[in-house]
């Protein structure tokens, strides 16, 4: 990494030292450079196939779609653009169960009828028809739970697999909830509030065995762990630009081609997308998650290695300082970038509000608002006490040693003030 | 093709990003953060998201409360037909576009004349039809082919007067022309970025307050409760800052914006005493940019070709991606002979368009029509030979 590029991450003056990088990452100053264009002279439309502006942009396009295909082991005609991981996952769950799952509930979604996508191939002999069992994990993303959870209404069956206590879920508990009913696994490959990897090929055997489809959220995965479609067995894997120091925005589903994996789309129009996506693609967002995704590529093992050492040097600054610390989540299977901390007695909303130079945060960042505890930590047989006392800490691309021995410090001056203005709840956790 | 100092005409399909659009994506670029955290990196995003919000709805005189931001105009004319499961019946005018008229099954057109305005004694008979209180009537308020403008107003107050929900895809029509969202009265408006001078990849339908009791929503995009619950997904920040900043823009030039009408005129007359070259919905109300024009006996494929080798950027219709050339649509429900329509294409300038460009353009058409009469006349001659 040049020195251009360090001074991004290191603390600005007035700024917080950003350690939440499940919530977002920066993007990258490459990114941005390689956006820049088409926030200007080249602002064609991709979709725009009569004039040399419509070709740029469509070129561009391309060249993204080929770099994120090869992030993950795909082609490049298995990659659908959509606005975020939540679009993909959404598209994913609904658009597969949609299409192959029979209806107990009423028939609320379109049938299939124009576009590739939603073209029935009765004669592939597809043994996946009229099936309607989902089988997912109860610490996903809030919007794979919200879209089996919709699914269910319509009257298709969920089964939500219970995790250990460090976060993984017990692979013969799967293999026995997947049935010859069953349409869809959905089980994500790095949990964003815990960091910890879910053991995805092995998922992605077990679903081939059964004849399931499988859908993994790598929105937290990409860029920080390996990922290959093909060594996974995956069939459909939702990306996310912003978690990849791409920009917001922007989100990818691959979707498998052989064998052919079919969708019915949730957002119609023009018909781009190959029909399951429609919507003018947003050039410059492509051009930067591409942009992303080969610098993601070409660095990401060098990084990892980084981050492992900054994490270990601030896990031992804290422990050592500060008693009754736990990490919950696996530490064995799990991105360098994370830690989940809990903290006896300590409030983790009193913690973050005393802690202002830190930029941390309790758990998703969607829910980061909610006083409910996080149903993660929960899932992992937490109390609502310990999962209200824990606090998420994200380390990236532009996190600095300085950055990580000063967050150290400050958060154990904070916690050791907390546990002695309020005494009593530090000693009732003990 | 392609060259530097080539005329873009295709603002219809996307127009160029605005200079304050640029700036505020640039800044907003810089900012980290994930709007729904609470740290302050999080509130210095949630801020700018704020902002636009306030920008987006002062452009068509909305609260902003009201405003939903969403991926784009497809999404939101999506979630706009497909976020009220309950309703029974859904109208939408025939010149619809694709992202309203394919995201339900089971549509019915309603009709429109000549010049492409929607037939409001149509309407009255479609909705008296079957049950009242549960029909969506969907009509945009300008065409993106021939920028016709339709009588939003009195379609709203028909469809109210049968309890219908009434929404409007304002998408072309947003930062071309004044906007009063409660003037128009419909309860829902589809909005775009990159149609405005803003980023592309960000749009926004305005649900008006106060329909919730009658039309629960059933949100397309679930997860995170965003958007309150309306639409979920982590913010596009930048591309949400870029879309507020070109709304303060195209706010601010609309009177410039108005000008360029002079131009279109300009271009029209020019190539009607030139070619008798017909121009679809000449006779209704249009906005100023925009020109759907024929070169009588040569195929709009074939023009948008010599046009772009001449260096000048039209289009033959809509940007879309199907790839094949089909009649318009858009012409055909107008009553168009599919002949004459095949001849159209779409002139539409745009917020940087100059006085140049609209003269490069009428003498490049001339030159390709000319060309086009000497080839059909020297084939004619052999003919004749």
């Amino acid at each position: 990494m040049n020195a251009n590029l360090k001074t991004n991450g290191s603390r600005k003056k007035g700024r917080p030292v950003y350690l939440d990088y499940q919530a977002t990452t920066p993007t990258d100053p490459r990114v941005v450079e390689a956006m820049a264009p088409f926030f200007g002279d080249k602002f064609g439309n991709p979709h725009s196939r009569d004039h040399f502006y419509g070709w740029e942009a469509a070129d561009a396009v391309e060249k993204a779609r080929r770099q994120i295909a090869a992030l993950i082991g795909a082609e490049e005609r298995e990659i659908v653009f959509t606005s975020g991981a939540t679009e993909s996952n959404n598209l994913a769950i609904k658009g597969i169960v949609r299409f192959h799952g029979k209806r107990r509930g009423p028939a609320l979604a379109k049938p299939a009828s124009a576009g590739e996508g939603r073209r029935a191939e009765p004669g592939q002999g597809n043994h996946k028809e009229n099936r309607n069992h989902i089988v997912t994990v109860a610490t996903e993303h809030k919007c794979v739970l919200e879209a089996c959870a919709a699914l269910e209404r319509e009257g298709f069956g969920v089964t939500v697999l219970p995790v250990a206590a460090d976060g993984l879920i017990d692979l013969d508990r799967l293999r026995n909830a997947v049935t010859d009913n069953t349409v869809l696994v959905s089980v994500m490959a790095v949990n964003n509030e815990i960091g910890v990897i879910q053991p995805v090929a092995e998922i992605g055997a077990i679903c081939r065995e059964e004849g399931a489809f499988f859908h993994t959220d790598a929105a937290q995965a990409a860029g920080r762990i390996a990922l290959d479609v093909e060594a996974m067995t995956v069939d459909l894997m939702s990306l996310s630009g912003h978690k990849v120091y791409g920009p917001m925005g922007i989100g990818v589903l691959y979707v498998r081609r052989r064998p052919r994996v079919r969708l019915e789309a949730m957002i119609d129009g023009g018909g781009q997308e190959r029909g399951l996506r429609s919507g003018t693609l947003a050039a410059p967002l492509c051009v930067g998650f591409g942009e992303a995704a080969a610098i993601a590529a070409r660095e990401m093992a060098d990084e990892a290695a980084r981050l492992l050492g900054l994490r270990g040097r601030f896990l031992a600054a804290v422990m050592a300082a500060i008693p009754d610390t736990t990490v919950n989540g696996s530490m064995d299977s799990r991105i360098a970038g994370n830690l989940n901390l809990s903290f006896a007695g300590v409030q983790a909303e009193d913690l973050m509000a005393g802690l202002k130079d830190l930029a941390i945060s309790t758990g998703s960042a969607c829910t980061s608002a909610s006083v409910e505890p996080s149903y993660v930590l929960k899932a992992l047989g937490l109390s609502d006490e310990m999962a209200h006392a824990s606090v998420r800490i994200g380390f990236g691309r532009f996190t600095t040693e300085e950055e990580v021995d000063f967050a150290a410090a400050t958060l154990t001056a904070e916690v050791e003030r907390l546990r002695r203005v309020n005494p009593r709840q530090s000693a009732s956790a003990a | 093709m392609g060259m530097e100092n080539s005329v873009y005409m295709d603002h219809n399909a996307t127009t160029a990003v605005r200079p304050e659009a640029r700036e505020a994506v640039s800044l907003a670029l810089a900012v980290t953060g994930n709007p729904s955290s609470v740290h302050g990196s999080g509130r210095t995003a949630r801020r700018l998201v704020e902002d636009a919000r306030d920008a987006v709805a002062a452009l068509v005189g909305a609260q902003p409360a009201s405003v939903v931001f969403t991926s784009g105009g497809t999404e939101a004319n999506n979630l706009a037909l497909r976020g009220w499961p309950k309703r029974a019946k859904v109208l939408c005018s025939a010149v619809e576009h694709a992202s309203v008229l394919s995201a339900l099954d089971g549509i019915v057109e309603i009709p429109v004349d000549g010049d492409g305005v929607v037939d409001l004694d149509a309407l009255e008979a479609l909705l008296a039809e079957g049950e009242e209180g549960s029909a969506l009537v969907s009509v945009m308020l300008a065409n993106n082919e021939t920028g016709v403008l339709q009588p939003v107003a009195d379609v709203a107050a028909v469809a109210h007067e049968h309890g219908a929900l009434v929404h409007c895809d304002a998408i072309q029509a947003a930062g071309k022309m004044a906007i009063d969202f409660g003037a128009l009265s419909c309860d829902l408006m589809s909005l775009s970025a990159h149609k405005i001078g803003g980023p592309p990849g960000v749009g926004a339908l305005v649900i008006a307050g106060g329909i919730a009791d009658d039309w629960p929503l059933s949100p397309v995009l679930r997860g995170g409760g965003q958007e309150r619950g309306r639409r979920a997904g982590t913010e596009n920040v930048p591309g949400i800052a870029g879309f507020g900043a070109a709304a303060r823009a195209a706010g601010e030039g609309l009177a410039d914006f108005a000008r360029l009408g002079g131009w279109r005129d300009r271009i029209e007359n020019r190539l009607g005493g030139h070619a008798g070259s017909r121009v679809y919905g000449f006779g209704a109300p249009r906005l100023a940019n925009t020109s759907c024009l024929t070169m009588p006996g040569v195929e709009a494929e074939t023009q948008v070709i010599q046009l772009d080798l001449a260096g000048v950027a039209v289009s033959a219709g809509a940007a879309c991606s199907s790839g094949k050339v089909e009649p318009s649509r858009v012409l055909a429900a107008m009553g168009a002979s599919a002949e004459e329509a095949a001849t159209a294409i779409r002139v539409s300038l745009g917020w940087n368009t100059t006085e140049d460009d609209v003269e490069k353009f009428a003498e490049a058409w001339i030159q390709v029509h000319g060309q086009a009469n000497v080839q059909a006349g020297a084939h004619a001659g052999a003919y004749a030979a």
